[in-house]
């Protein structure tokens, strides 16, 4: 058991460290640094422009996606070094947000199915920027339940005619591709009626249209087809084979692990250090010291299991659907630090100008996008039901479509 | 990085855990719970061979020198099988406290023994029903005999020897703590059982009266010094209670496969499913805490204190939570005392008061937080 650095380690880490404190928008660090949760604050230049032009420069000097292969714009490099990498690319990662979906989730899929030809056309664009993508999986009737999805594709000579409606795709409209799950068949159980493709977002008959969110921000959007043709060569997998393509995508959104994943305690640990109640320090009350241990401990927690995932990435071995735990825990933890947070400071903690409120109102910020967290990939419930059936083994949900041809299955009145 | 156990420590743990299934299981502690018997000796004699007691006691001093993150693991497994022998009181304490106190000339008297189990040692710190602190520590030194009251004192009745917390007589700034290492054998020395949540620990009142003493080490300042302890043990027994609370969360899952209700498996319904999701949250969070722990304490390092409280508050929720909604995932038959569920309950239960209670532990954990960056 070691935590330290290896020789290799040490060594590719201060290569890392050179290389970014050289070339990174130093310009931007101020800014970033105080971006709220789930945003990314670039100050008076545009976040597009600067993220597309980071990774661009990533990319040209080979450090974007230092774990592909060399042929696909990465440096083959293993998850311990993408790890080091992270880690001192710091505050800067923030930038990356707009690729995570491409570089998290579609790529992967696509060098999965895609032809050599394809993925030698599309996948170095991924890794650089240059071109964006997205997912295009949940409906505004399947959510959780995915597989009931109804977006159509019909075959007409060489090419799928694609019509329906898909909801919460993150940067549909700033994106070039998309990876899309649709309908073939209808006659039979669900998931074996599912094919998966990818097209040009700017195909005649799409039309996407931004989603006002609860907390007022767009990040989402509704993506509509309207008899979208796409050809047969850009399937991925077999007609009726996208199910099992699907999970290729969403296993991959589960490895995507790293110890960063986001869960307030830095935000309440600065409030309570500076904030006063009663006369006295927040932090010096015993009802916030005990709250704030057992966040310390739960974000520790995510923390160490992270680095055990990544020590049997490292020795070959897959991590287990256990890394579900990261989204659960953290989710449910920024919604009550944030509302803890809040409550400290009595009704002026209602605030939400950043010029006014403590800590540029992250807090706040956090309070109103968390309700997000705990639904977006994989509802608190659905992540429980997968702890439940697949790590501890406990019997299936009863499922009345089970088997069921999906044109047969009870749907919501729409 | 690598955040793993060796291949050796992990042998190590899997003959602790077969020798513990052939030997210990839950009617072993049930036995003593029953109150046929203070603790099993037979179990313990077991443990002695196997050199389990001498696991980090240096090889200068008859120990077998494998190393702390080797003692985790041992103490995970007893925790696992709710083993009821003196093991944590005598290695993860007596021992510990004269390692790290002791003066070259008691280690050489007292590890080798301790090491191949001739002797059984505890600490003596509580007096009252109040949380200890350092001012109201009562029980007094003077010269070389000691006088007052231990009222609770884990494995008292079994152990040949206690590292006792004391006052020097006379003594006018509030550290004048020392430890002493008191003969419980001796004439002076009167134990008296005293039941607790959990009757397998062998909890124990003592009363010292002018009972001869020596003083551990060379002026050691004996408040910072139990800290020190209580910082190494709390790692070791959150070992132990993620074992307790990973057999609790077995236990539930087993039944819920095979208990059947309204025509199906109770553990397809999502009600008890999700709280047994939670329960290997709480679970998976401690053990990786833990984990970091031991890697503290196998390195010394200066994160140690925090450390050891992360691992140990986030060890006594799981444990808690655990065993708690075990019994209610076995409904009326988790409450009857045929059932397991209680002996894990009680356990827990103890383990959470035993170095301090969890308010304790949250508070050490926030005291040594590094200062926001």
């Amino acid at each position: 058991m070691d935590f330290s650095d290896t020789k290799e380690e040490a060594s590719f880490r201060a290569e890392v460290k050179e290389w970014i404190s050289k070339e990174a928008p130093s310009y931007l660090f101020d800014s970033l640094s105080a971006s709220g949760f789930g945003s990314t604050r670039t100050g008076e230049y545009d976040p597009l422009k600067e993220a597309k032009k980071w990774q661009k420069k990533k990319a040209d000097a080979g450090w974007a996606c230092i774990q592909w292969p060399k042929e696909f714009g990465g440096r083959g490099a293993g998850p311990m070094d993408g790890v080091i990498w992270s880690q001192e690319e710091g505050i800067y990662s923030k930038l990356s947000g707009t690729f995570i979906i491409g570089q998290g989730m579609c790529a992967p899929t696509m060098m999965a199915y895609a032809s050599p030809e394809q993925n030698q056309r599309y996948i170095p664009k991924i890794a650089s920027g240059e071109e964006v993508w997205c997912q295009l999986f949940s409906e505004p009737a399947s959510g959780s339940d995915l597989a009931g999805l109804k977006t159509r594709a019909e075959k007409d000579g060489d090419e799928w005619v694609i019509n329906g409606q898909k909801i919460w795709t993150s940067g549909a409209h700033i994106s070039d591709y998309g990876i899309l799950i649709t309908r073939t068949d209808s006659e039979v159980p669900k998931h074996r009626g599912l094919t998966m493709f990818f097209l040009d977002m700017k195909s005649a008959g799409v039309d996407i249209r931004p989603i006002k969110q609860a907390n007022g921000d767009s990040g989402f959007n509704e993506v509509y087809f309207d008899n979208v043709r796409i050809p047969d060569a850009q399937r991925l997998g077999e007609v009726g084979g996208g199910w099992q393509v699907s999970l290729t995508t969403l296993m991959n959104e589960r490895l995507a692990i790293g110890g960063s994943i986001a869960t307030g305690f830095p935000e309440i640990r600065a409030l309570v250090d500076e904030l006063s109640i009663g006369g006295g320090r927040a932090i010096d009350n015993p009802a916030v010291r005990s709250k704030l241990a057992d966040w310390y401990a739960k974000s520790a927690g995510l923390k160490n299991t992270s680095a055990r995932a990544l020590t049997a990435l490292s020795k070959g071995e897959v991590p287990g659907p256990e890394n579900s735990i990261g989204k659960l825990v953290a989710g449910g933890m920024m919604q009550d630090i944030a509302k803890f947070g809040l409550d400290l400071q009595g009704l002026g903690g209602a605030i939400v100008d950043p010029t006014i409120a403590d800590g540029a109102a992250r807090l706040q910020a956090m309070l109103l996008r968390s309700p997000a967290v705990r639904i977006e990939g994989g509802t608190d419930q659905i992540l429980r039901n997968i702890i439940a059936e697949r790590v501890l083994g406990l019997p299936e949900e009863l499922r009345v479509d089970k088997g069921v041809a999906f044109n047969k299955i009870p749907s919501s009145k729409s | 990085m690598n955040f793993d156990f060796s291949q050796d420590e992990k042998m190590i743990r899997d003959q602790v855990s077969k020798f513990l299934d052939q030997h210990s299981d839950t009617k072993v502690m049930r036995s003593v719970v029953d109150g046929n018997t203070h603790y099993s000796a037979d179990v313990w004699k077991g443990l002695v061979d196997m050199g389990l007691t001498g696991t980090a006691i240096p090889e200068a001093y008859g120990g077998v020198g494998v190393g702390y993150p080797a003692l985790c693991l041992i103490a995970e497994q007893l925790g696992a099988h709710l083993t009821p022998t003196p093991f944590s009181s005598s290695v993860y304490l007596a021992t510990e406290a004269i390692l790290a106190c002791g003066t070259e000339a008691q280690k050489e008297a007292w590890l080798p023994k301790l090491a191949n189990g001739e002797i059984i040692g505890t600490i003596a710190v509580v007096e009252t029903v109040e949380e200890v602190t350092e001012t109201s520590i009562q029980t007094s030194v003077t010269g070389n005999t000691l006088t007052g009251r231990k009222l609770i004192v884990p494995d008292g009745g079994i152990a040949d020897f206690a590292i006792v917390i004391a006052r020097s007589s006379g003594a006018t700034e509030s550290n004048g703590l020392s430890l002493c290492i008191a003969d419980l054998q001796h004439d002076s020395v009167t134990r008296t059982p005293i039941e607790t949540v959990d009757p397998s620990k062998n909890s124990t009142t003592i009363d010292f009266k002018q009972t001869p003493i020596e003083i551990l080490g060379d002026e050691v300042d004996g408040w910072s010094a139990v800290n020190r302890i209580y910082d190494r043990a709390a790692i070791l027994l959150a070992f132990e209670q993620i074992g307790g609370a990973q057999s609790a969360l077995d236990m539930a899952v087993e039944y819920a496969k095979e208990r059947f209700a309204f025509g199906r498996p109770i553990g397809s319904f999502q009600g008890l499913k999700h709280m047994m999701a939670d329960m290997y949250v709480a679970l998976k969070l401690a053990e990786s805490n833990c984990y970091y722990a031991a890697w503290a304490l196998a390195t010394e390092s200066e994160e140690l204190p925090l450390a050891a409280a992360t691992a140990r508050v986030s060890a006594t929720q799981a444990f808690q939570l655990c065993s708690r909604d075990n019994i209610q995932v076995h409904g009326g038959m988790g409450f009857t005392w045929e059932f397991d569920c209680h002996l894990y309950y009680r356990r827990s239960n103890y383990l959470t008061l035993q170095l301090g209670g969890l308010a304790t532990w949250e508070d050490k954990l926030v005291n040594n937080l590094p200062n926001a960056a």
